[in-house]
């Protein structure tokens, strides 16, 4: 106390106006800064968070809304696509369209005749590649044993290629006059000056930056394992121990950690093994200074197309290179520069799904002008498919849509009618209380649990068709029921009590008075928390899940019975699939709910802004 | 409600005290009116005769019981869900809180006007046509707009507003909103009108028209009117009732309460001492 | 069958409702004006309507529970006694089998008994058909009639229908405890099925999870571990993740949003974090799975790290990135309850917006912004898709955020998803899990809910 009775009025003056104090505040102004500034972190971690995730979806979606297809003429034979011979519709349907494709597409290259070889080359056309031609010839009989020009579809993997998902190509316009050896099998190739002598040193580059790769990888692994045979020792005693107690729990816990580290232990091991050994062989190739190197799938490759016919080239050195033809050359004709031209493909044939042969194929339809990029109308139309060139959203959007319908019939008027109850007629007592903290519980509940509550009460109980929307219908009905009550409660509130008291004064009843002035004044916060409620809806997946919709359903669904999925639904199942070309569909699948969810929410921005009263 | 039947199941309703008469035939009669919310009694014994086609003013300090009694009359407290009313009130000999009775019929008879104007967000058509159409009032199309516009005509608006009909009734100036409210009370024809300090939120031009209007339709209608200004309940009413904390203190011919209250508490409100 | 019904029911309330119109506007007619009637006719027509049609619908439900197990049994019964079935598993089999022969489908491989019950489930299913029609049509006659009955200008139409409609409403306002109901019994009847196979006390405490194979031969149950511990922990630590990015985050621009940023930056800011509240999950978990898991074990291997591929830092990061906007908008209500008074007095003795912010705004929005983080944590724990894109399947026991984890949603969905053994301990856990996630959501809910009650109150 006797430092406050010193420190007189002046002093505490004098105190405030000191460097010490003047210090103080700038400090204090520093962390306010500070302080501001972790907010407008935060804000700006959310924003960049939000635009990261939308450029990688509309750039992994990108290509999926366009389709590659082959201009191809067909003629197809009546015996094949009118088994019956009567040209009656059954019959049609159930012809063999594909014979008759591939017929087409293979004629296109005549030197392909090894069996192999021809399957890989009709592996680059759908199996859906007939629909188009089928649909033709259904629709005018009269076509059969015409020649028909028609489009038939790539495979998943060649339309990836086409639209440059597979590699980076390369194209370069080759220097001097080259002189090929031979139209097809071995071809060596001749340059009148040293055209491929960048080429080479850019594959000695690549070789040394491949071989540091390889190493440094190797080195990590190797750390990796050290840790991993330290830590070895440990489970071993712990075995042991485990093994002198005779808790078989504990062994056979033990047991199963000392079986985890040795595996991982020679999986490792065996990861730096290879890695070294390539990173030696890269390295030895690049001390190598021979002149001619060696190209093998592991390097990227580099095709010469020359002479109508391309060369894929095994041995490469400053004038000449060596390759087999993969397809063949029109003539041995020496080409101008600027004739002939060097294709990179940067990705390693290793490291890709499509190898060069079938690059070397789609090169050359696409040098013949057949191949065209459409708009993908067939994802639009189409249902889901084990193809992913062939899958479609049309199934999971009507089955969607069908169950959107459900849930809008129930808990619209449930929802209103609990809340217009609640707000208007109910008796404030226990039993209301109850309800009331019931429901706003039963917003925060997970929304698996509805799937448990859907699939023990519906399916089982009930025994309501699995898979159904109307099962789907009824659990998200549940599911978005309290925010829908709790949307028209605070609407039903926010109409003044003046209006009920008018309409009861002119000798309305009370349901008259809410029916005819209180609900309709509330319907627009109604509608819009409706809204908001189905947008919400339209995005939840885990309750479908365990009611059945995730079953892989080709057919669009006819009904609210029968076997459907929905759309986001389907988003997962694509998601789980292995083949690159589903992300592109995952991703286009998200932007079409995306889209819906956008147009929902705007609506209810819209009906807010456009009705929203001020009393 | 239990000393309700009690009183109604009476052969007779015995008359109030001689000085409380009305000169006319009552219209309106209450006796013994209670009414708790909750703990609060906010209505204490109101014994009161209501004569018929005139104008009688309730007034009083702010929670001195006058809009409750006025909302018992169409027994608006019904809305309330912690409003108790007992007692006996009968218009016409009926008693109007006989379970029996249908509050919505009861109301057609007792049309109301509020403190603050509260058109519906309609037109100013549909906000007069409510009434008789729920009422079944109008056998088609033609007898509606007659009614509509005899509504309004009585409520001294038509002039006014004929040419606008589809407008919203929210767009009118405070006064008009009130005449138009008062045009939909007029509209189910009712044979009571309750006024809750219908001019407290209109300004004196306005307030001078509703008062008109007031003396216009007395002699059709039997009005009740609760207001805050004792100039106003000089201007419009033929009878005044006093009420002070919950009490009836004093009611009469309103020249008489004005010029010789019994009441001291009736002189010291009047002359501005409290209130 | 159930649209022609449905269809006929509209059509009879239709008639109905013009019928008891017309009959009441008669009395008027008659009688001298509508207002002479106690109620507008369209409320008589309103009222014999609802006669009519309502114990059609309580017909349509009862038949809609029933008949198809009558027709089902019926089926059944007719096959010869060979083909019968045993039990729960063969009952369902050969009712696939009957259908398939009702429909026609593969009758050449299919027992000939089997035919023969098909032919009988398709003529049991005309007589139930003919059922529904004929006691439907009875039933909305006697209700016309008893309605109809009634009629008469004094007749309270209108009360009758306005007690009809508060009993609809009413019922409206019962779906939501139903629900909870339903959602209690579903988990709780298999979840005690559950530990009578495998005890509660393996359950809550074992640390071995999986449900799919045997690890040691005494093990109860036989067909797998039920040892729940691994699960809670892995959906923990993804809970702790999220919540280390979404709790500071949501907090900081809450505070942002509600004391420094101007008009045009919430403008911005604003819809930035209702786009993110409005994505929904399977997106999230898409963008997880497929993005960020990859991103973080790269990043962890460069940096000399083994990453899973499927670690919880994905899941959670993600999941704490969904739960942003909802810690933040529950967050900001309880900053702008605080009232201004309070700030007005830091402000007055010269303290700095920050310094009113953690001195006086905080401390006072304390419980609010605690129980705002509770309900995160219950979305959290809750959330699915996430998790089952992005978060692994076996039940390590860890707390290394690089490693694979499991939670109990994922569990639930996978145990659920597929072919389910009818009755097997499997399928019930997830009930169990189900049951487990149910009540601890609901007990955070419940609290944090009753907390932010007390503080409005408190500001009110």
């Amino acid at each position: 106390m006797t430092d406050l009775t010193v420190s007189s009025a002046a002093e505490l003056a004098a105190r405030k106006a000191s460097p010490e104090a003047r210090a103080r505040v700038a400090k204090r102004y520093r962390s306010e800064a500070r302080f501001k500034a972790y907010g407008v972190a935060a804000i700006a971690f959310a924003a960049v968070f939000l635009v990261v995730l939308m450029t990688d979806i509309v750039s992994k979606a990108w290509p999926a809304f366009t389709a590659t297809h082959l201009a191809i003429s067909v003629t197809p034979e009546a015996a094949d696509v009118d088994p019956a011979g009567d040209k009656s519709r059954t019959s049609l349907a159930r012809g063999d369209y594909g014979k008759s494709v591939r017929a087409a597409f293979q004629a296109q290259f005549p030197e392909v005749k090894d069996r192999t070889a021809r399957r890989k080359l009709n592996g680059l056309l759908s199996s859906g590649a007939a629909d188009e031609l089928r649909d033709e010839i259904i629709s005018d009989p009269k076509l059969i044993g015409q020649e028909i020009k028609t489009r038939a579809q790539f495979s998943d993997d060649a339309d990836l290629y086409l639209k440059g998902a597979v590699t980076d190509v390369d194209e370069e316009k080759g220097a001097g006059v080259a002189t090929p050896s031979a139209t097809s099998g071995q071809v060596v190739i001749e340059t009148s000056n040293p055209a491929f002598q960048a080429d080479l040193e850019k594959i000695k580059s690549d070789l040394s930056d491949k071989a540091r790769e390889r190493r440094s990888t190797a080195t990590r692994l190797q750390s990796l394992l050290d840790g991993v045979l330290a830590d070895r020792p440990v489970a071993e005693t712990e075995l042991k121990a485990a093994q002198g107690t005779g808790d078989a729990g504990r062994i056979s816990i033990a047991t199963a950690a000392l079986g985890k580290v040795d595996s991982d232990a020679s999986s490792l091991k065996a990861q730096v093994e290879t890695l070294t050994a390539e990173a030696t062989d890269f390295e030895n190739r690049f001390k190598d200074s021979s002149g001619a190197e060696t190209l093998d799938e592991k390097l990227p490759s580099r095709l010469v197309q020359i002479n109508g016919g391309l060369v894929k080239v095994t041995s490469l050195a400053a004038n000449r290179v060596e390759g087999v033809a993969l397809t063949p050359l029109t003539s041995q004709d020496a080409a101008q520069a600027g004739q002939w031209k060097v294709l990179t493909l940067e990705t390693p044939e290793s490291e890709r799904r499509v190898g060069d042969q079938e690059i070397a194929w789609l090169e050359t339809l696409k040098a013949k002008g057949v191949v065209s990029t459409d708009f993908n109308t067939g994802f639009f139309t189409g249902g889901d498919s084990r193809e992913a060139e062939q899958a479609g959203i049309l199934g999971a959007l009507v089955g969607s849509l069908l169950t959107m319908f459900v849930t809008l019939a129930i808990c619209l008027p449930v929802g209103v009618g609990a809340a217009i109850y609640l707000e208007e007629f109910a008796p404030k007592n226990r039993w209301t209380d109850i309800i009331e903290i019931n429901i706003n519980n039963l917003a925060a509940v997970p929304s698996i649990v509805y799937g448990l509550l859907g699939l023990a009460v519906f399916l089982n109980f009930f025994g309501m068709p699995r898979s159904s929307a109307v099962v789907g219908g009824f659990v998200l009905a549940l599911l978005v029921l309290p925010t829908i009550i709790i949307a028209s409660r605070a609407a039903l509130k926010a109409v003044p009590p003046s209006i009920r008291e008018a309409a009861l004064g002119v000798g309305a009843s009370h349901q008259q008075a809410v029916f005819h002035h209180v609900l309709p004044l509330a319907m627009p916060g109604v509608m819009t928390g409706t809204i908001i409620g189905m947008a919400h809806a339209l995005g939840e997946t885990a309750p479908l899940l365990l009611i059945g919709m995730v079953a892989f359903i080709v057919d669009v669904p006819t009904g609210f019975t029968s076997a459907a999925t929905a759309l986001p639904v389907q988003i997962y199942l694509w998601s789980d699939l292995p083949e690159v070309a589903f992300q592109a569909k995952t991703s286009a699948a998200i932007l079409v709910l995306l889209f819906f969810l956008f147009v929902m929410n705007g609506l209810a921005i819209i009906l807010r802004k456009r009705f929203e009263r001020r009393w | 409600m239990d000393t309700t039947t009690a009183v109604a199941s009476k052969p007779a309703v015995a008359p109030p005290p001689a000085a409380t008469q009305p000169d006319a035939a009552p219209k309106i009669i209450a006796r013994d009116v209670n009414v708790h919310y909750g703990d609060k009694h906010a209505l204490k014994n109101v014994t009161l005769d209501i004569p018929e086609k005139a104008v009688m003013a309730f007034i009083g300090p702010s929670g001195c019981g006058k809009s409750t009694f006025l909302r018992c009359i169409n027994r608006m407290n019904d809305t309330v869900a912690s409003a108790k009313v007992s007692g006996l009130i009968q218009i016409d000999d009926q008693d109007i809180y006989d379970p029996s009775l249908d509050v919505v019929q009861l109301r057609a008879r007792v049309g109301m006007v509020f403190q603050k104007p509260n058109p519906f967000p309609k037109s100013i058509y549909e906000n007069v046509a409510y009434g008789p159409r729920i009422h079944g009032l109008a056998r088609n199309k033609a007898e509606l707009d007659q009614i509509v516009e005899d509504s309004l005509k009585k409520a001294s608006l038509w002039n006014e507003v004929k040419d606008r009909l589809a407008d919203t009734g929210t767009g009118l100036s405070g006064g008009q909103q009130q005449r138009l409210c008062i045009a939909r009370a007029i509209a189910v024809s009712p044979e009571i009108i309750l006024m809750d300090e219908p001019c407290s939120a209109l300004d004196p031009i306005a307030t001078a028209r509703v008062e008109e209007l007031i003396e216009e339709i007395r002699r059709n209608y039997t009005i009740v009117i609760v207001t805050h200004s004792m100039q106003q309940a000089a201007r419009v009413s033929q009878r005044v009732a006093f009420f002070h904390l919950g009490v009836l203190v004093e009611t009469g011919r309103t020249e008489k309460i004005f010029q010789s209250p019994n009441d001291k508490r009736t002189q010291d409100y009047i002359t501005g001492r409290f209130g | 069958m159930t649209l022609i019904y449905i269809l006929g029911m509209l059509l009879v309330a239709a008639g109905a409702y013009v019928a008891g119109r017309q009959k009441s506007a008669s009395f008027a007619v008659a009688g001298g004006g509508l207002a002479r009637l106690h109620s507008l006719p369209s409320y008589h027509g309103f009222y014999v309507a609802l006669a009519a049609v309502a114990p059609m619908l309580v017909w349509l439900i009862f038949w809609l529970l029933t008949a198809h197990r009558v027709v089902d049994a019926q089926a059944i019964a007719a096959l010869p006694a060979n083909l019968a079935p045993t039990d729960g598993l063969t009952y369902g089999a050969r009712l696939r089998e009957i259908n398939q022969a009702a429909a026609g489908v593969r009758l050449e491989e299919l027992q000939p008994g089997v035919a023969a019950a098909g032919e009988a489930l398709n003529s049991w299913r005309v007589v139930a058909d003919w059922a529904l029609a004929i006691v439907g049509a009875a039933l909305a006659l006697l209700g016309f009639a008893w309605a109809s009955r009634q009629l008469s200008p004094e007749f309270r139409a209108r009360n009758g229908v306005e007690r009809w409609v508060k009993v609809m409403l009413i019922a409206c306002a019962c779906v939501a405890i139903l629900t909870t109901v339903g959602i209690v019994f579903s988990v709780l009847f298999e979840t005690l099925r559950f530990f009578s196979k495998v005890p509660w006390y393996e359950f809550l405490f074992g640390t071995q999870w999986s449900p799919q194979t045997a690890i040691r031969a005494d093990q109860v149950g036989s067909s797998g571990a039920f040892g729940a511990v691994p699960l809670f922990a892995g959906t923990t630590l993804i809970m702790l993740i999220a919540m280390l990015v979404a709790g500071p985050v949501g907090l900081f621009s809450a505070i942002y949003m509600a004391e420094y940023a101007s008009p045009r930056v919430r403008s911005i800011a604003k819809p930035v974090l209702e786009v993110l509240a409005g994505v929904p999950t399977v997106v999230f978990g898409f963008f997880a799975a497929l993005t960020v898991a990859p991103f973080i074990r790269s990043t962890g291997e460069y940096f000399g790290l083994n990453v899973a591929s499927e670690s919880a830092l994905a899941a959670g990061l993600v999941m704490g990135v969904m739960i942003i906007p909802f810690v933040s908008s529950l967050s900001d209500d309880v900053i702008n309850a605080v009232p201004q008074s309070l700030r007005d007095g830091s402000y007055g003795m010269g303290a700095t917006r920050s310094e009113t912010i953690k001195r006086v705004v905080l401390p006072a929005a304390l419980p609010g912004i605690v129980s705002a983080f509770m309900l995160a944590i219950s979305r959290a724990v809750g959330e699915t898709m996430i998790v089952v894109m992005a978060a692994g399947l076996a039940g390590n026991l860890t707390f290394n955020p690089l490693e694979a984890v499991t939670t109990v949603t994922v569990q639930i969905k996978t145990l659920l998803v597929g072919d389910q053994e009818f009755d097997s301990a499997k399928t019930l856990s997830a009930f169990a899990l189900g049951f487990v996630l149910f009540f601890f959501t609901l007990a955070l809910n419940f609290i944090a809910l009753r907390i932010v009650q007390r503080y409005r109150e408190q500001y009110d």
